[in-house]
């Protein structure tokens, strides 16, 4: 049967779970007996005075009677389903018991959400563990400082001829050892107070302005009307360090020379009536990054459909960041290979566009454009410094793909995708059984 | 006893407790730290045991403790392997390259000692 046609059995369940009789409820909203049995059998639809009655005398909200309000939870519910494999959901009864219990599916699905929000929180926190060099190098100090207190300090109380030299020498080490240790653990510390938010806590001048970009939406108006010089926004940004101020110094002159290029009111209803970043380049006579970038600048409509940008230098680091919601993208350490950004990276001058599937329980699909090209002009002396850049448009879902166009499945590191058959994998995950 | 030791090892303050424990117990201790050139280091004094830190500036324990099993020379020489991580994977990463002995840091004076004696009884 149609959930459409099932506002009547939700009627009759909530009915029968508050003990009310057909011909009582029927009285309650006006109606005959007979009329309201035909709508319990989903034989008439309702909407309107009488469905604001009807939810009234329930107690339930009338949009979880209807089917409009109730198709987002009961997604949230298969999801959930099909998310965790090990338990036997009946998935064809959902509608039944969503109509029944509201208020348990609804405590399903912002389980599930938050479970999701977890997970990211832990992929988060895993990468930066992993591979953040901070954190490394402080942990090494760390234990080097121990194991020399340790080893000297049994020395000095388990040696009993041993000279005033030695002595003398052995206590300097233990003080050195301890003011080292006292240092590397107060960095530690303050450190991982920091961290605590796994969203926040810059740790390197990179993510202090992209934190600066996300609090503006990536959208710089002083920039976009000339109001304000890049030295300007440098100085109103109160950027912590001198290095995050000089990133956002290049990053900025950079926006504000693509801004003057490609004014934003008449670029963004050009690229709404032409989403091509290769007829956008063509159209106003510039290379494709210029184009990607600018694109990732627009207003977005909503967070959740937020594009998404990252660069990459030759050795595949990326020097940019500009989260796609679903979108994983590395702090620290190597990307997903796979990513068209890296397939651009291998050859330059040559735009990559392709439909990629994100490893995580959602499978979100994104069309990705990319394109690698060097950052000054070609010169005989001196090595090239190309720069790759991949725009990141995120999909509603599978129904946006052309017939037979097959999405390429991608993740955001090795140690954190589940997808362990990957060509490219350069390492375990850690992720087992589908986390 | 009497035996040769070569510490390999970049942290000055644990080069000199280990220096102290084993000279006490009679060996000759002979230190360096840097990655580098520690296999020439090796070649030129023939040790016959070298206790090796895994974290070393310009090039890891772990590449240093392959090129001695590559070569004729020192492919049988024990090595007692000391290393801040003391993960599984760590340890089989080490035994897979030939290591005689591993010993995760900090560690007690009695078990350095306790493995070079042992180790270099075998060797």
């Amino acid at each position: 049967m149609p959930r459409s046609a099932l506002t009547g059995s939700r009627i009759r369940d909530r009915r029968t779970a508050k003990g009310l009789k057909q011909a009582d409820l029927a009285r309650e909203v006006g109606i005959s007996p007979s009329y309201l049995n035909l709508i319990e059998h989903n034989r008439r639809r309702i909407g309107g005075k009488l469905l604001i009655d009807l939810s009234r005398v329930l107690e339930v909200e009338a949009t979880q009677l209807t089917e409009g309000a109730e198709a987002a939870l009961l997604t949230r519910m298969r999801q959930a389903a099909a998310d965790t494999h090990k338990t036997a959901a009946e998935e064809d009864r959902a509608d039944e018991f969503a109509g029944r219990f509201p208020g348990w599916a609804g405590l399903v699905a912002a389980q599930h959400d938050r479970i999701a929000q977890l997970e990211r929180t832990v992929e988060t926190l895993t990468d930066r563990l992993t591979h953040d060099p901070f954190l490394s190098t402080s942990l090494y100090d760390v234990v080097s400082s121990v194991t020399s207190i340790r080893s000297t300090s049994s020395i000095l109380v388990g040696e009993e001829e041993l000279d005033d030299e030695w002595q003398a020498r052995f206590l300097q080490n233990l003080d050195n050892d301890s003011r080292r240790l006292a240092e590397s653990s107060q960095a530690l510390v303050a450190y991982l107070d920091g961290v605590g938010d796994a969203q926040g806590g810059a740790t390197s001048p990179q993510e202090e302005l992209e934190g600066y970009l996300l609090r503006n939406n990536y959208t710089l108006p002083a920039l976009e009307d000339g109001s304000a010089t890049p030295q300007d926004l440098v100085a109103d940004a109160a950027l912590a360090s001198e290095p995050a101020q000089i990133l956002a110094l290049t990053y900025f002159k950079r926006y504000a020379a693509d801004a003057e290029h490609l004014p934003l009111q008449s670029f963004a209803e050009r690229y709404a009536a032409t989403p091509d970043p290769a007829v956008l380049a063509e159209t106003y006579r510039t290379d494709i990054a210029t184009i990607l970038r600018r694109i990732a600048t627009l207003p977005d409509r909503d967070a959740e459909q937020r594009i998404g940008l990252v660069s990459c230098d030759a050795s595949g680091t990326l020097t940019f960041r500009k989260e796609s919601p679903g979108f994983s993208i590395p702090k620290f350490g190597a990307a997903c290979p796979l990513w068209p950004l890296y397939q651009a990276l291998i050859r330059p001058h040559s735009p990559v566009a392709a439909i990629v599937e994100q490893a995580s329980r959602t499978a979100p699909l994104f069309r990705c454009y990319a394109i690698a090209q060097p950052l000054r002009p070609a010169r005989f002396q001196g090595p090239d410094v190309i720069e790759a850049t991949m725009l990141i448009i995120p999909l509603e879902g599978a129904h946006e793909l052309a017939t037979g166009v097959q999405a390429q499945p991608i993740g955001s590191s090795c140690r954190i995708c589940p997808r362990e058959a990957c060509i490219a994998r350069r390492e375990p995950s850690i992720l087992a059984d589908g986390f | 006893m009497g035996k040769h030791v070569l510490l390999i090892e970049d942290e000055p303050n644990i080069i000199e407790a280990i220096k102290f424990i084993l000279s006490r117990d009679g060996w000759s201790v002979d230190t360096h730290s840097n990655g580098a050139n520690a296999i020439e280091r090796v070649q030129s004094m023939r040790p016959d045991l070298v206790i090796l830190d895994v974290m070393l500036p310009n090039k890891s324990g772990y590449d240093i403790l392959r090129d001695l099993r590559d070569n004729p020379m020192t492919a049988k020489l024990p090595v007692l392997m000391l290393t801040a991580r003391g993960q599984t994977k760590d340890r089989e990463l080490a035994e897979r390259l030939g290591v005689n002995e591993f010993i995760t840091k900090p560690f007690s004076n009695s078990d350095i000692l306790a493995s070079v004696r042992a180790l270099a009884g075998a060797g």
